[in-house]
């Protein structure tokens, strides 16, 4: 099946630690080489998309063909600020802290 | 026989007849686990002690495991990533409220892929769960401890996700029936999303008619899962017995074609026959984009992935970004890229318009037959180690279970015979909410066969 491929298209190094830093991922120099290689290899795979004829086929985002699904609104009982917090080592009076984004 | 032996039809009987009690099931299960989860790594989590649900309903004293994606009110919940691996939800999936309310036992959280990322089990961030016929062989996945849960008497009932193959592949792999039910037929409130659009939360028994149960008390919409459907849920054991005698079966030929291993093309081709023998008509049909389905999956899943995963930034809980595996990097990355500026229209654009046309597929295909059935997995289990150097071979061990998820149509695992003492599985694929009749036809086959009764020594 992997025979099919026709186009060979691959990733640089630079695309792929572009990539690494949009996803907020630190990876070495060894990970960047390795992914660099593999995804290189599905990537070629994905293009044998190209061969299928898509002119005038509407994309599919979702399958449930539900459109503009409501609820009421009501207030109904929901976590406490404590419960909320349970999992964090990182608060302060009862919120989430974050690191600063701007600066002074 | 041991009670952990039993179905979930003969346990409710048997409790229902007095035979045994409640206590005495959950002992029997409890002391199985013991036993053999430190040799099959089922259970990430072993909910032990006396911690029974008391409540009183149609499943009391009925243990279950939930693969560890489903979130449990203080229960840890890592799905399989080490991210998580001192998560502990505030809340109960649903899925997981509405058996608890009915009075189910959870004995655990079963051991996965890490994030549903995988065809194998060898991708937990913890360590692999074993196959109960053969632990040098893999168990399938990525609900991997669910099927192996359930296949080697840890509990009648566990529950799994299948995204590309997830529940199907497994079941497969360990000799268990497995549902990948309609999407948006149970709810996905509360299970760690993996790829939004394809995400399906079903589960594992050990026959036919106790999935359908289960169906009963999981299917219906949900207020909390917008994609959940009115669509009626009917009594799914009602019409299991029926039979199939005049039903119209397709047979695409993609999913025969080169690629399939010659053992499992032969167990088919059995089954077949047994269906002819019942009185089915095996029609041959075309599914003509099929070859495009898994390029098509791993575009659209890696950038479902990449969006659902971005959230993981170790603030509100769970660790830092530096703790993902391999795979969740190496999806995340493909994800990114596929969706970034640039590449969008050439990838995920286009990937969306072949989906379309794999679910015009499906459609055609039910104008002439009623249901379809394919094997599951190109190969048998595989061992360990076999396919983790190269993710694209491991990516085509579901080359034949991802385009029901892409077309949303739900399909049924069921056991179809052994090779060299390996389980061989084959599913039913029906049109959208049809999975009353994916579990008649799968009993008819179950009544005249006896693969199911079959048990792994352990």
């Amino acid at each position: 099946m992997r025979d099919m491929v026709k186009d060979k298209n691959s990733l640089t190094l630079e695309e792929v630690k572009h990539v690494a830093k949009l996803a907020k991922l630190n990876l070495s120099g060894e990970e960047l080489l390795k992914f660099q290689k593999q995804l290189s290899g599905i990537i070629d795979y994905i293009n044998k998309l190209k061969e299928v004829n898509t002119d005038e086929v509407e994309p599919t985002s979702q399958v449930t063909n539900l459109e503009n699904v409501f609820r009421e609104d009501e207030v109904k009982p929901s976590l406490t600020q404590k419960e909320v917090l349970s999992n964090t080592n990182s608060s302060y009076n009862g919120c989430f802290k974050v690191k600063a984004i701007f600066q002074e | 026989m041991e009670l952990y032996q039993l179905s979930l039809k003969e346990l409710i009987e048997g409790l229902k007849d007095k035979k045994f009690t409640r206590k005495e099931i959950l002992v029997s299960f409890y002391t199985r686990i013991q036993k053999i989860n430190p040799i099959v790594n089922a259970f990430l989590t072993v909910i032990g002690g006396n911690n029974w649900n008391d409540k009183e309903g149609e499943l009391s004293g009925i243990p279950v495991g939930f693969k560890d994606i489903y979130v449990t009110k203080d229960i840890r919940t890592t799905a399989g990533s080490k991210v998580l691996e001192n998560y502990i939800p505030q809340y109960n999936s649903t899925v997981v409220q509405k058996l608890v309310s009915k009075g189910a036992t959870i004995v655990g959280k079963t051991n996965q892929d890490a994030w549903a990322h995988g065809s194998s089990g060898e991708n937990s961030d913890f360590a692999p769960t074993k196959n109960p016929w053969n632990i040098d062989y893999v168990p399938g996945g990525s609900s991997s401890g669910s099927a192996v849960a359930v296949a080697a008497g840890m509990c009648p009932v566990a529950f799994g996700t299948d995204t590309g193959g997830s529940i199907r592949l497994p079941a497969s792999f360990c000799n268990v029936v497995g549902l990948k039910p309609t999407y948006g037929r149970v709810s996905r409130y509360g299970i760690i999303a993996m790829a939004s659009s394809h995400d399906s939360i079903g589960h594992f028994t050990r026959t036919v008619y106790d999935n359908a149960l289960i169906l009963n008390m999981t299917a219906g919409k949900d207020p909390c899962d917008a994609t959940t459907s009115n669509t009626n849920v009917p009594d799914y054991t009602k019409n299991i017995k029926n039979g199939v005698k005049g039903l119209k079966i397709g047979l695409p030929k993609e999913y025969l074609a080169k690629g399939i291993d010659p053992n499992v093309e032969k167990i088919f081709k059995q089954v077949l026959q047994k269906y002819e023998g019942l009185g089915a008509k095996i029609i041959d049909i075309s599914l003509p984009h099929t070859e495009y389905a898994l390029a098509v999956y791993y575009i659209i899943q890696p950038s479902e992935v990449s969006s659902n995963l971005a959230r993981y930034d170790g603030i509100r809980f769970g660790n830092d970004r530096n703790r993902f595996g391999q795979e969740a990097i190496r999806r995340i990355m493909l994800g990114t890229y596929t969706l970034s500026a640039g590449y969008y229209d050439a990838y995920y654009l286009k990937a969306m318009k072949v989906r379309t046309l794999l679910i015009q597929d499906f459609k055609k295909a039910y104008e002439k037959v009623d249901v379809i059935i394919t094997p599951v997995s190109p190969t048998l289990p595989f061992k360990f180690g076999e396919k983790t150097d190269n993710p694209l071979a491991m990516y085509l061990s579901d080359i034949l279970t991802v385009t029901m998820n892409l077309a949303g149509v739900p399909a049924l695992s069921i056991p179809g015979g052994f090779v060299r003492g390996l389980p061989v599985g084959f599913q039913i694929v029906g049109p959208n909410f049809s999975e009353d009749l994916l579990y008649q036809v799968g009993y008819a086959y179950e009544q005249v066969t006896d693969w199911h009764k079959q048990k792994p020594k352990l």
